[in-house]
Parts: C-alpha cells; structure tokens; sequence
C-alpha cells in the first residue's frame, strides 16, 4: 500500500473504490501483537501474546472480560480496544436491566460493527484501529467473532489477528476440523500451540502468554499464571507432539524476529481487491 | 377556594419489616416475606432481600416496586463502578462501605421524587468484620451494630436496645458497635424479634428469610410465621 491522493480523509473514495483510511486502520491490527480464539460446541478460548515496551514496563492488557458469558481480545490501538471495551460492558449491563437476561453476543457485535461503521462514514472520525476477537457464550452455544475497523463482522470456528497471525492461522486451518467436539483441555493446548506458532523460536513461557477460557458453567475468566505454566510443561515434557510440519509457515516473509512492529506480510493480495472483501 | 390535594398517589406502602445485626465476623440479615396493600395480603412468599455483591446483602421494605427498582438500578451501577474503577487497579469486588455509600447516593439522586423504600444494608468490611447500614428513603446512612425498618420496626427497635446495648456513635473513644454475641446466638435473637413483633403487627407474619454472611460465605434460613 502506497501514499496516494485518496487517502487523505475517510469520506474519500479512490477511483477503484476503495476506502483507504479503513485499509490502513486494519494494517494497524496487523501491527498489534498477536490474538488468537478458538471454539468448540462449548467452550471459547482466547490467547494472546504479552507485549511490552520495554524490560522495565508491565506488558498491556489485550484481553478484558466484558461480561460474565463474554470476553475479547483485541490486537492493534490497545487504547480504542479498551473504548470499545468499555462500549461493550455498557451495552451487556443495560440489556440485562432491561430483560433480566444476558445479551445475545451475535447481537452484541452487531452493535459494535455498527459503531464501528459510523466512523468510516463521517468527515471528523476515524476509523477505530483495533481488530476485537469476541468470544462469548448465549443460548445458541459458543460463538467466536472478529470485529475489523471496516465495520464487517465473521464468525469464526478459529482465528488469529496481529502480527505473525499467519503462522497460528496455518496451524489453526490443519486442526480446526476437530475443535468443534474438542475438550475444553484440548481446546486450551491447541490455543497455546497456535500461539507459540507466532513467537516463532521465542519460549512460550506463561509470562509471555495470556491465557482466557469462557464455556458452559465457566464464567469468562483468564487462567492464573500457574495453570497456563502446568499446560506449558504438560505438553512440552511430553515431546512437543504439535504437528510435524511446525516449522512451514508458508507464505512468512518475516523481517525480524524479535521486534513486535514487524508488520505481518500476508499472502500477496491483489492491489485492485481492497483487503476487507476478503 | 381550597387547595386541590391529589386523589392519587405514586406510592403504596407493602408492609413488611428487615432487621439486621452485625457481629465480630458475621452478619445476619432479616426480613419477613408478607408483602401486602391496606388490610390485603398480596403474597405470602416475596423476598425483600438482595445479595448486591461478594459481601453485601441489602433488606429494604416499604413498597416494593420502588424497592424492585432500586435493587436493579444499584445492580447496574455497581457493575458500571466495579468495571471502571475496580477492575482496573484491584482485582475485586465492591466493598460493603463502598456499597453504602453508593446506596446513599443512588437514593439521593432521587430527591425530589424518592423511592419509597426502607433499607438495611449487612456484609462484612474490608477487615471481615460484621457490618450494618441503616438508611431513610433519601439516602441519610449511618454504621451501626444493628437496625430494624419497616413497619415492625417500632416493636423490634427497643428490643433490640435492650439485649444488644449498642454504644452510642457519639461517644469519644468510639466504641465496638458489633455484638459479642455469637452467630448463632444472634439468629436466635432474630427470630425472637420477628415472633413477637408478628404477634402484634399485622404486616409482619406468614416466613422469616435470614440471611447470614461470614467468613466461608453465604446462606439462608427460613422460619415459619404466624399466618394471621
């Protein structure tokens, strides 16, 4: 993507009709620091990957718990996540003065992409830079959801947003299949392996790591640091039995290891097919 | 030419008395179920209390759809609170001062158009020690080591001055409000209290509720009364 005369304000159309502040807003959840969700029949369970500034600062929070059957993780502005956090928590606590009963998360993200839509169409707005990963319970089972700044929704069976999400998404796409019947443990394990798929050589290690898990019975909870190290070593002491191929990452053009900023190069798109169609 | 006065009224009085005591690691909540309209009884099985949070348990009685209202608007608002400020630095819920003074403001909001509603509020402190709030319906609190409302009260009050012998909250040094009394001890007392005054007032009566708050949790008791 290049700097053109189009871009310059979000009510602007390019000839090819594309909207290229919203596309640039989602290249900021490219540079976030990875989320991934995963959902079977019962369970949802979101991971991300801790970022910090720097040795000596704490890492941000990308996971908040919304309502008791509903959590999300966020990757891109941490700062617009937590505004639409805190839109989302609002939403939950008024419908259920109003109906006694939890707000449905389909009508939950509705809402959002409908917010979120209003900032693509209006002169002195900006889109939000931050892709949400909502993850909730409700009378029709277990949904997964990505919110872009589009304004566009999707259920997910499994996704991975922010940088490096490529590597989880291959490991995602292999074992997706068996997740709707998985166990909440399995479900767990595979989050985590999908998650060390981005660290890419870096140790997973559960301070690097932020683990949450909403389900039947389950309240939206994240796991204590003790619980996600156990996991850890459970499934690393038994000989890394993640899939053989961890190593393809297929389409990876990775520029550096360790920096967090390193934008996540997609598979080639076409240049005339704006990215939020796909 | 008189003053016209209204021929309707907003409110209705439900009847109905709470009672609350707290002790050095517990807190008992009371409150009877009748739930009635001038000489009618409306229901006989109507709970008047509400668990607000991890340690607060509030009783209100007056009339109760404005009692209904306030329990879901301080619902909502505390979840706003815990969200906005708690979750944020702590990781726990509102404690039971927190929520009286919450409870306070909520009612005062509504100044000029109160709820009609009469609450004791009961839980535990930050330090686990017994605690009870004791309110009008415009929010004006005070911590005490027990209280009654409603409309037993007036039986229930002296009584209870008279076996728990509160120090006064105007005395230097402040005195302990709790009770000595043991927890078991103190549900005892409830019930005596809500016997007699079901005896003599003919809004109380049909089953007593107690709530009990301690240190391993919460649970509830019920007694039969009399049904006349």
């Amino acid at each position: 993507m290049f700097r053109n005369q189009y871009d310059t304000d979000v009510t602007t159309w390019s000839p090819a009709g594309r909207l290229f502040q919203v596309e640039y807003a989602m290249e900021a959840v490219k540079q976030g620091s990875a989320a991934i969700g995963l959902r079977s029949k019962s369970h949802v369970v979101l991971a991300c990957v801790n970022k910090s500034n720097s040795e000596l600062s704490s890492h941000q929070k990308k996971i908040f718990k919304v309502d008791d059957h509903i959590g999300v993780a966020i990757s891109g502005l941490t700062a617009d996540g937590r505004v639409l956090s805190r839109y989302m928590r609002n939403e939950c606590i008024n419908y259920f003065y109003s109906y006694e009963s939890q707000l449905p998360v389909g009508r939950l993200v509705v809402q959002l992409a409908d917010k979120a839509q209003v900032c693509t169409q209006r002169s002195w707005k900006r889109p939000y830079g931050v892709g949400l990963l909502v993850g909730g319970l409700d009378e029709s089972g277990a949904h997964l959801y990505y919110n872009c700044p589009s304004g566009n929704y999707f259920e997910y069976q499994a996704f991975a947003i922010g940088s490096r999400s490529q590597a989880a998404k291959t490991y995602l796409e292999r074992k997706f299949e068996t997740f709707m019947e998985s166990s909440r443990e399995n479900l767990i394990k595979d989050a985590l392996f999908a998650l060390r798929e981005t660290l890419q050589g870096e140790k997973l290690t559960s301070s690097t790591c932020t683990i949450a898990v909403v389900g039947v019975g389950e309240a939206f909870h994240m796991l204590d640091q003790e619980t996600v190290q156990a996991l850890i070593n459970e499934f690393e002491i038994a000989g890394e039995e993640a899939p053989a191929d961890e190593a393809a990452a297929p389409d990876q053009a990775d520029d550096s290891e360790s920096s967090a900023t390193a934008a996540d190069k997609v598979t080639p798109s076409d240049p005339d097919v704006a990215p939020m169609d796909m | 030419m008189t003053k016209q006065q209204a021929n309707w009224s907003p409110y209705d009085n439900n009847g109905g008395t709470c009672v609350a005591i707290a002790g050095a690691d517990y807190c008992v909540i009371a409150a009877d179920t009748r739930m009635s309209s001038g000489y009618n009884i409306l229901t006989r099985d109507y709970s008047k209390i509400i668990q607000l949070a991890d340690k607060s348990v509030m009783a209100s009685s007056g009339f109760q759809a404005d009692v209904r209202a306030l329990q879901k608007v301080l619902a909502s608002r505390h979840l706003v609170i815990t969200w906005d400020l708690i979750s944020y630095y702590y990781n726990k819920q509102m404690s039971c001062p927190a929520m009286a003074q919450l409870l306070s403001n909520t009612l005062y909001y509504k100044r000029f158009f109160p709820y009609y509603a009469f609450n004791v509020l009961g839980g535990l402190d930050n330090e686990g020690k017994g605690c009870v709030f004791t309110y009008d319906a415009v929010g004006s609190y005070e911590r005490v080591g027990y209280s009654s409302q409603g409309s037993g009260s007036t039986l229930i009050t002296p009584f209870l001055d008279n076996q728990l012998k509160s120090p006064s909250p105007l005395l230097l040094p402040a005195k302990d409000a709790v009770t000595p009394l043991s927890e078991a001890e103190a549900i005892d007392l409830v019930k005596t209290c809500f016997a007699s005054a079901t005896e003599r007032d003919i809004y109380t009566g049909d089953k007593l509720e107690i709530v009990v708050l301690n240190a391993s949790g919460i649970r509830q008791e019920y007694m039969e009364l009399r049904k006349d």
